[in-house]
């Protein structure tokens, strides 16, 4: 009963899902005996990402003739961790990997599964808190896949300068300008429970400011004598229950997304949005006019002084250590490429970086206000890692923990206290000590 | 020759029937290819995962830790409401499969216009990936872009947060599960409708009765054996659904329709791969210690009619 011409497609489709599968098959093979080789690049399959991984192959091979990148795409978040370890773990990644730096990296088990790079031409010219987020103490893992970013306020400039509003320096200076925002039409705060993940910026966002106050905190946290139910830890849940009972929030905030989040933003319709600098490549891409709108401010703490960018480091770019041959060599020469200086080109064209580079690339001249303003915390000083990269904890459930704060089904310190007994898990998992 | 080949050929399967095998319609290593794939994919796979439950487990080794497992799983803190919410679902979800599954049956066995197309309408859900349901009514019930609010709101009606307002989550998943799964519910009670002798019915007219006495006395009391089939395989699947929770809300907003089933997942996801298999046990036991009775209660009172 198909018609004739459906038919003769289906046919077609059949055909071409076989040549693809013999190809596929083909790229499995490796080396070839005329010294040509094939690798595969496996890479998260979000739009800006895809490009940028393009634009790496395409350059990398233009000067490797011989060497043929595949790119592969995985999902991010939780499946897409769970995908790199399973893989991992049978034997099946691909040649050449990004992933997080920091506790999800450690939780890959490096010393057993990746190769050691201490040996590669760009290893001196990391910065030291990308290697140490990229090593064990066996050795170094990683090389880096583009630049640091900042997790904090991302905020609409023009309406800053349209209401003479000032940058807050402290918290309760932030409620103050919301108010003021709130009166003249606008939605003060942007939050979006669509994409869960978002929700976290108020406590991960805030981890400078408790870095400020005590600089110890990461390792006692580690060691399980410091707790997020308690304070200076605490501010990121109080502040974050704070701004939902206020009222301040957009009113889709339960169903709006992280998309949704930057239009809100670029449109001028929310002001304030606790979020990852990263944010701009997206705003770039669907509103290119609002990009010199768009400003940064850290989370403000409740002192002033205390009041610090949280800085989150790049991936890093990974080989398992099964591969082998010329397909190592091939490899190799790709982290090598990606993490020297002759890519920095491609990721400066491809990204649009919204903090530093960790292996000596060079930021251009005309940068967007944004990264002026993530810039201007780091030539203060006043910058501090993310806990991630100072603790491998990190645990599972925090953002449905800070949705349940930041849509008033719980009070801060019960979340708190929450996230502290969640976390309970991956230490042990980790084998840690004291837990 | 060859006659006698054939003779001693009946012969023998003549002497194998007389041996006792003939109680088998077919020579025992016809099951053999059955056995094994049920011994490699589902057998061996349940006793490692008891094992595997037992250690700290990362896919790339393994620790012994004996029952550390289970008391961490006890002690989520999500856990008890994901109970709850486990419990409220199954047993909602397979009351109302019950309920709208028999009316809807009986209404489309009477001479009704178009019943076999509104047959094929109803089963229809069935049919569609779970995953894409649950995209499909998120997108549906969006709280401000989605068009069951935008009837609504034509309607001078404001719409709640179907999925989004922690109160309603769970009941929204729900609803969308009985639409979802009526069809087969329904069809198991037409086939057993179809199969009560229409004399009965007749009988009964003949007697007087009215058509609700006709239901309660004849329908209801016969339809039973499918009742049975439609609660026990209803509810063995809501105690265990996780896919359309997990396409909806993914167990939110915050904790507020995580069920085991999501709980256990968000474990394993975390790559604490010992701990959920522990939940997954768990969730093993719960759902036999709550079917064994049911099951056996349901086929008591079938032997007895």
């Amino acid at each position: 009963m198909i018609p004739k011409t459906s038919r003769r497609h289906f046919g077609a489709g059949v055909a071409a899902a076989a040549a693809a599968a013999l190809a596929l098959s083909a790229c499995s093979g490796g080396g070839d005996d005329d010294g040509s080789v094939e690798i595969t690049f496996l890479s998260t399959s979000d739009e800006d990402n895809t490009a940028l991984a393009e634009a790496l192959i395409d350059a990398f091979e233009a000067e490797n003739p011989d060497i043929t990148v595949n790119l592969d795409g995985r999902p991010g978040g939780t499946e897409g961790d769970n995908l790199i370890k399973t893989r991992l773990a049978t034997g099946e990644m691909a040649e050449v990997f990004n992933y997080n730096s920091g506790s999800l990296f450690q939780a890959l088990n490096p010393d057993q599964n990746l190769l050691e790079l201490s040996d590669r031409p760009w290893a001196d010219s990391l910065t030291d808190d990308f290697t140490s987020v990229v090593s064990t103490e066996n050795g170094l893992y990683g090389g880096s896949y583009g630049s640091s970013f900042a997790g904090g306020i991302v905020y609409n400039g023009a309406i800053y300068d349209e209401l003479g509003l000032e940058v807050p320096q402290s918290w309760d200076d932030f409620m103050a300008n919301n108010e003021q925002i709130a009166a003249a039409g606008y939605d003060p705060i942007v939050q979006t429970y669509g994409d869960t993940w978002t929700s976290q910026l108020f406590v991960l966002g805030d981890y400078a400011n408790v870095h400020a106050q005590d600089p110890d905190w990461a390792d006692q946290y580690t060691a399980h004598e410091r707790f997020y139910a308690d304070e200076p830890a605490l501010a990121g849940f109080r502040h974050h229950q704070e701004a939902y009972e206020s009222g301040y929030f957009n009113e889709n905030y339960p169903s709006a997304t992280f998309e949704d989040g930057g239009a809100m933003l670029a449109e001028g319709s929310g002001v304030h949005y606790p979020i990852l600098t990263t944010i701009l490549s997206s705003i770039r891409f669907n509103h290119p006019d609002a990009v010199e709108d768009m400003r940064f401010m850290a989370i403000p703490a409740d002192d002033p002084q205390h009041t610090s960018a949280t800085i989150w480091q790049p991936d890093g770019l990974y080989i398992p250590n099964t591969v082998e041959g010329a397909q190592r060599d091939a490899a190799l020469a790709f982290v090598d490429f990606v993490t020297g200086p002759d890519a920095c080109e491609v990721f400066i064209e491809a990204v649009n970086p919204t903090g530093p580079y960790v292996n000596g690339c060079e930021l251009p001249a005309d940068v967007p206000p944004l990264v002026q303003d993530v810039q201007s915390y780091f030539d203060a000083g006043n910058t501090a890692p993310a806990l991630e990269f100072l603790s491998p904890i990190k645990g599972p459930n925090l953002e449905n923990i800070t949705v349940e704060v930041g849509s008033g089904i719980r009070g801060a310190e019960e979340a708190a206290a929450n996230y502290d007994r969640d976390v309970e898990n991956q230490a042990r998992q980790l084998g840690l000590e004291g837990w | 020759m060859t006659a006698a080949t054939t003779e001693v050929r009946a012969g023998r399967s003549g002497k194998a029937r007389t041996l006792g095998v003939s109680r088998h319609a077919y020579p025992l290593w016809f099951y053999l290819p059955a056995a094994v794939l049920f011994l490699v994919f589902f057998a061996i796979p349940t006793f490692a995962s008891f094992y595997f439950s037992l250690t700290r487990w990362t896919l790339f080794d393994q620790e012994f830790i004996g029952f550390e497992n289970y008391v961490q799983f006890f002690r989520e803190p999500q856990l008890y409401q994901g109970f709850i919410n486990t419990l409220i679902y199954g047993f909602l979800t397979s009351g109302m499969k019950v309920v709208i599954g028999l009316a809807l049956a009986v209404l489309l066995t009477s001479a009704l216009v178009g019943r076999h197309f509104l047959r094929s309408v109803i089963f229809f859900p069935v049919l569609v990936s779970t995953i894409g349901v649950g995209i499909m009514f998120k997108a549906l019930l969006d709280p401000f872009d989605g068009i069951v609010n935008g009837a609504l709101e034509t309607l001078g009606i404001t719409g709640p947060g179907w999925l989004t307002d922690p109160d309603l989550a769970l009941y929204s998943i729900i609803g969308i599960d009985v639409w979802k799964g009526l069809g087969i519910a329904c069809l198991i009670y037409i086939a057993g409708l179809v199969a009560i002798p229409t004399e009965y019915y007749e009988a009964a007219r003949v007697d007087g009765a009215s058509k609700w006495a006709a239901f309660k006395s004849i329908t209801l009391p016969l339809v039973k054996p499918a009742t049975g089939t439609v609660i026990i395989l209803s509810l063995i699947g809501g105690l265990r659904s996780f896919d359309l929770i997990w396409a909806t809300t993914g167990g939110g907003p915050g904790f507020s329709s995580d069920v085991i089933g999501s709980v256990i997942y968000k474990q394993y996801q975390a790559g604490f791969y010992g701990l959920s298999t522990a939940g997954n046990v768990v969730l093993f036991v719960v759902v036999t210690v709550i079917m064994v009775p049911i099951s056996l209660m349901l086929n008591k009172r079938e032997v007895e009619q």
